[in-house]
């Protein structure tokens, strides 16, 4: 620093005996004082401007983070979701064993039972394109391998078949997706993969396979993110007057 | 060893000590005068003991004085409850980091349970995106993003809110002992002792703690009537808050309403001494790993990989 120099000055004193002299040799030289004021000029200018553009706050307008959103902004999330009635009936009594599932989810309501229309239909067992009925249905999963029968039995359309003929409710599909999607079957049934509701000690509600994954096309669809956290600079903006 | 002759210890003007006290004890006493022409329960509310101190009858009378003043505040039956933690539970939290999709569910179901402020705005959960490329690179994370759609091709994300530590620094830091750890491993802050100084903020190395800098505002429409005295209670201006794990629901059973509203299934929660729970269960079989492990905070709150 440019401090003027106490202790080498040549007489190898190390403290003055005179307050006074002290004092003087403390005091920062003329060279000093200018680097300071320097420091201070430019300090202060950055402040000035900064100030000045407190308007511009970096951020282009479109850009999310810049307004407060609730949560009631968004009813169809259903945050107040009430829980499956088989769960709150048991209220932390374990099942061990039993899953609780909502009915499983069909493309609308008078799809089910499929035995509506086939039960009169003969069966045609060749490998087809689908016109008229069913054509809604876009096969992405594994469409080279796979066709209908291969999980809908053939025979009773109201069940699907395992790959050895064992029959299956539409409530138990997880079985069916369980052949293949053995890791993900053994998550699923100790809680880990999929979405679970209810109580961590006793009854909760799974959901199938298929509530998530059209069986169809089984990837999981894109979702619209909600708005993002408001940013620092925008905080103050939306603050209303405080509460009575 | 003498002491100096120095007349601020012995002299002729030497009743300051005294005149100290006795200006203190009129002072306490005024105020003492003025509390009891203040509304019933002021007193009580201003120079309660702490809360672990207090006697089963103060706290209920405590609590029947909050639902009385937040049902008449929000003109509808609120009710106040300081359940206690559960015996041989330590709660533990899974997140699923290769299905977070980060859709921010979980940031808002988090305000709709535990009545935060919605203007000046608090979240609790903060998704930060990252890149794949980059890994878990904090520096470079962005918690503003804001696609048409999630998740993108290129980024993971990774929600961040308490990590509900072992050895919290947060609590350590507090002056007045107004935030702590209970037995079940839920750190929590009674709003009522807190002075806001803001310690445990600066000292929390995951930014999960939030300022009430103005009054928080909330709706009668929007507010959760079922609260937690160290919880969803309402809070008021200058105290600091932060996740509790859901307090008012995981003591009564319930998972956290982020858990339930993950439309992906990311995250996890179980008690961490039954080795039947979820969380033993990853914990056993997946990739886990906590945050900023090396500050030896040791979370209780688990990220992991499932597949």
């Amino acid at each position: 620093m440019n401090r003027a120099p106490d202790n080498s000055d040549g007489t190898g004193r190390t403290d003055a005996p005179n307050g006074a002299e002290t004092d003087q040799l403390l005091l920062p030289g003329w060279s000093s004082l200018v680097i300071l004021l320097i420091i201070f000029g430019v300090l202060s200018t950055v402040t000035i401007l900064a100030i000045v553009r407190e308007g511009d706050v970096h951020v282009t307008p479109d850009v999310g983070g810049t307004q407060a959103h609730s949560p009631a902004e968004f009813p169809e999330i259903g945050f107040d979701e009430p829980l499956l009635p088989a769960v709150l009936e048991a209220d932390g009594d374990d099942q061990p064993g039993g899953y609780n599932v909502p009915p499983p989810p069909f493309s609308n309501e008078d799809i089910f039972p499929c035995t509506w229309c086939h039960e009169e239909m003969d069966v045609n067992y060749e490998r087809r394109e689908l016109v008229d009925m069913h054509d809604d249905i876009q096969l992405h999963h594994g469409p080279r391998e796979r066709w209908c029968f291969d999980c809908h039995d053939a025979e009773n359309r109201d069940s699907l078949r395992l790959a050895n003929g064992t029959r299956v409710s539409f409530e138990e599909s997880y079985r069916l997706c369980g052949q293949c999607h053995g890791t993900i079957y053994r998550d699923w049934r100790q809680g880990i993969h999929g979405r679970r509701r209810g109580f961590w000690n006793g009854a909760k509600s799974y959901l199938l396979c298929a509530h998530c994954h059209n069986p169809h096309s089984p990837a999981f669809q894109p979702l619209k993110p909600l708005p993002p956290p408001v940013r620092p600079q925008f905080l103050g903006a939306t603050n209303e007057e405080p509460e009575p | 060893m003498k002491k100096p002759p120095d007349s601020r210890y012995d002299g002729p003007g030497s009743t300051g000590r005294r005149r100290f006290l006795a200006t203190g004890t009129a002072a306490m006493a005024w105020v003492a005068a003025s509390l009891a022409g203040a509304p019933p329960g002021f007193a009580e509310l201003m120079i309660r003991r702490h809360f672990k101190e207090l006697s089963p009858e103060q706290l209920d009378r405590i609590l029947r004085q909050m639902e009385q003043e937040y049902s008449t505040r929000f003109d509808t039956p609120v009710s106040v409850t300081a359940t206690p933690p559960m015996e041989g539970v330590l709660f533990g939290y899974g997140l699923d980091l290769s299905r977070c999709v980060g859709c921010r569910r979980c940031v808002y179901a988090c305000v709709h349970e535990n009545n935060q402020s919605r203007s000046p705005q608090v979240h609790w959960i903060r998704v930060l995106k990252m890149h794949k490329e980059r890994g878990i690179e904090l520096a470079e994370s962005d918690p503003y993003y804001d696609p048409p759609t999630v998740p993108e091709e290129d980024s993971f994300y990774m929600p961040v809110a308490c990590q509900q530590c072992r050895r919290p620094p947060c609590t350590r830091v507090c002056p007045v002992k107004a935030t702590w750890q209970d037995p079940d491993g839920i750190v929590v802050i009674d709003y009522d002792r807190c002075i806001g100084c803001r310690c445990c903020m600066s000292a929390c190395p995951y930014g999960a703690r939030h300022f009430n800098w103005s009054h928080p505002t909330i709706s009668a429409a929007e507010v959760n009537t079922e609260m937690h005295f160290l919880g969803n209670r309402i809070r008021p201006k200058g105290v600091v808050e932060k996740c509790t794990f859901c307090i008012q629901r995981v003591r009564k059973g319930r998972y956290p309403a982020c858990v339930e509203i993950c439309p992906v299934g990311a995250r996890k929660f179980g008690n961490l001494l039954d080795e039947e729970s979820e969380m033993r269960y990853l914990m056993r079989e997946k990739r886990v790993f906590v945050l900023k492990e090396d500050l030896n905070t040791q979370p209780k709150f688990y990220y992991f990989y499932a597949t």
